[in-house]
């Protein structure tokens, strides 16, 4: 198929797919829920307060610095394109722009933004002083 | 409604079938190859040699109780496998499987194998598995369930990650080819060099290929990068508190993302349907894009039952630290042997 009708068909095909998977099993399967079955799982011990609560900001950084390296990604698609016509000066405009965002790297680097678990950067606190 | 436009959505109906067939027919495949690899047989008991188990088991989860524990939201909750599974089946829309071909002669005009053909099909393959994180997302945070919303968190960050090492990387290959569409990037490594090395990019990207290997299991969730779903962690990660269909539609959607992302890797590093001249020559070239996704589908399977989970951070480190900045030089050095010779 020809432009973009296929991809719109299998997406209907896959929105009916699960919705009509999801209403069989609605029709066929049993319904007895009880206060334990519709309690979140806990490793069987009564859930303890709201699972929505304020998360690690790493999730965070992460999420911002992809948005910004992903538009630098997206900018290379066309230039990878065209590098065939663009030739040398090409080559050069783009390792320039990849030096800026190396600039980026080493600094995001550098912040700690990178690292995770125990080898992440974080201000010691003197727990020696404060038990004095 | 003529001959052509009804053989275009038969081969549409038939991408989609497959597709259906090729998770039930991964979880048998998993469940079998894991067996062999530890020794014991597998399932074994419905059908001759166990080949039925996935009708078993989706039978069995339709007559399961559907649960939906009381603090989720009652939409989102519904919402996000079918947001899944579609991001899954749409992804592999623009993925074409096979040469043109006039059916053996039905034709006058031949037909293109593939559910469609888009002149930025690598954007657009690229675009709906990444729409595929919100699926994750919205099943971990609409549960209500800590270990749900950590694995949905962690899938996310994960899937972002590994994305950047993932588009860079393709990047080089679309600058090879020197098209987007991925029916053209197939074609591009049509013939052979010196008449008995096929033209295939894997051979001018091998680099390429181990990043895009390396980051399709870290996309698609898979061992050793299995974190959203890293039993001894998380239970059973975004989908702990899923039931009945609704829980069997995720592993569904991560099946059918493998088989796009060795189907996409064949296209733009294995040659797609290239490489047996005669199979080409009969219009059997679909054949030879089969067992070359099979190869690479096993692969996944046995990558996942020989090597150990890594740790979260680890896997984050290595993605941003390692993997990035390698495509990106992996980038950079194709532009410059490819504009030395060339000129």
């Amino acid at each position: 198929m020809d432009g973009w009708l296929g991809v719109v068909i299998m997406i209907v095909l896959g929105v009916g797919f699960a919705a009509v998977m999801i209403g069989l099993s609605l029709l066929l399967g049993p319904k007895n829920p009880t206060p334990e079955k519709l309690a979140p799982y806990e490793c069987g011990m009564p859930a303890v307060g709201d699972a929505r609560e304020r998360q690690s900001v790493k999730f965070y950084l992460v999420a911002m610095i992809f948005l910004l390296f992903d538009i630098e990604v997206a900018f290379l698609y066309p230039w990878a394109l065209a590098i065939r016509d663009l030739g040398w000066p090409g080559f050069v405009q783009i390792v320039t722009f990849f030096l800026i965002l190396l600039v980026g790297f080493i600094y995001v680097w550098r912040k700690g933004l990178l690292d995770w678990g125990s080898t992440a950067r974080r201000p010691r606190r003197d727990v020696s002083s404060k038990a004095a | 409604m003529d001959l052509r436009f009804a053989i275009q959505l038969g081969i549409i109906g038939l991408t989609f079938f497959m597709l259906v067939n090729a998770s039930a027919l991964l979880v048998l495949a998993e469940r079998k190859i894991m067996g062999f690899m530890q020794q014991r047989y597998g399932p074994y008991l419905v059908g001759p040699h166990g080949v039925l188990q996935p009708l078993a088991d989706i039978l069995k989860l339709l007559f399961k109780e559907e649960l939906r524990p009381k603090g989720a939201d009652k939409w989102l909750f519904t919402l996000a496998p079918i947001i899944s599974v579609t991001a899954a089946f749409a992804a592999f829309a623009a993925v074409p499987w096979g040469a043109e071909t006039t059916l053996f002669g039905l034709l006058d005009t031949p037909v293109k194998l593939g559910a469609s053909d888009i002149n930025v099909g690598v954007l657009v393959v690229f675009a709906i598995t990444s729409m595929g994180v919100y699926g994750i997302v919205l099943a971990g945070w609409s549960s209500n369930s800590k270990y749900s919303l950590l694995g949905g968190l962690r899938s996310s960050a994960q899937m972002i990650s590994y994305e950047l090492a993932y588009a860079t990387t393709l990047a080089s290959v679309v600058m090879l080819a020197g098209s987007l569409s991925l029916r053209e990037v197939v074609d591009a490594q049509a013939g052979a060099w010196w008449g008995f090395i096929p033209r295939w990019y894997l051979f001018l990207q091998p680099a390429g290929f181990i990043i895009y290997v390396i980051a399709g299991v870290a996309e698609t969730n898979r061992a050793p990068f299995d974190f959203p779903e890293a039993e001894q962690e998380l239970v059973a990660g975004y989908n702990t508190e899923y039931s009945s269909v609704r829980f069997a539609l995720f592993p569904q959607a991560e099946y059918i993302n493998m088989a796009t992302m060795s189907a996409v890797a064949t296209d733009l590093y294995l040659g797609g349907w290239h490489g047996v001249p005669f199979l080409t020559a009969l219009g059997l070239g679909w054949l030879v894009f089969l067992a070359k996704v099979g190869v690479l589908l096993f692969t996944y399977i046995w990558v996942r039952w020989t090597v150990p989970r890594y740790r979260y951070d680890q896997l984050m480190q290595f993605g941003w630290k390692w993997l990035f900045p390698a495509s990106v030089i992996n980038l950079i050095v194709t532009a410059a042997l490819m504009l030395a010779l060339h000129a």
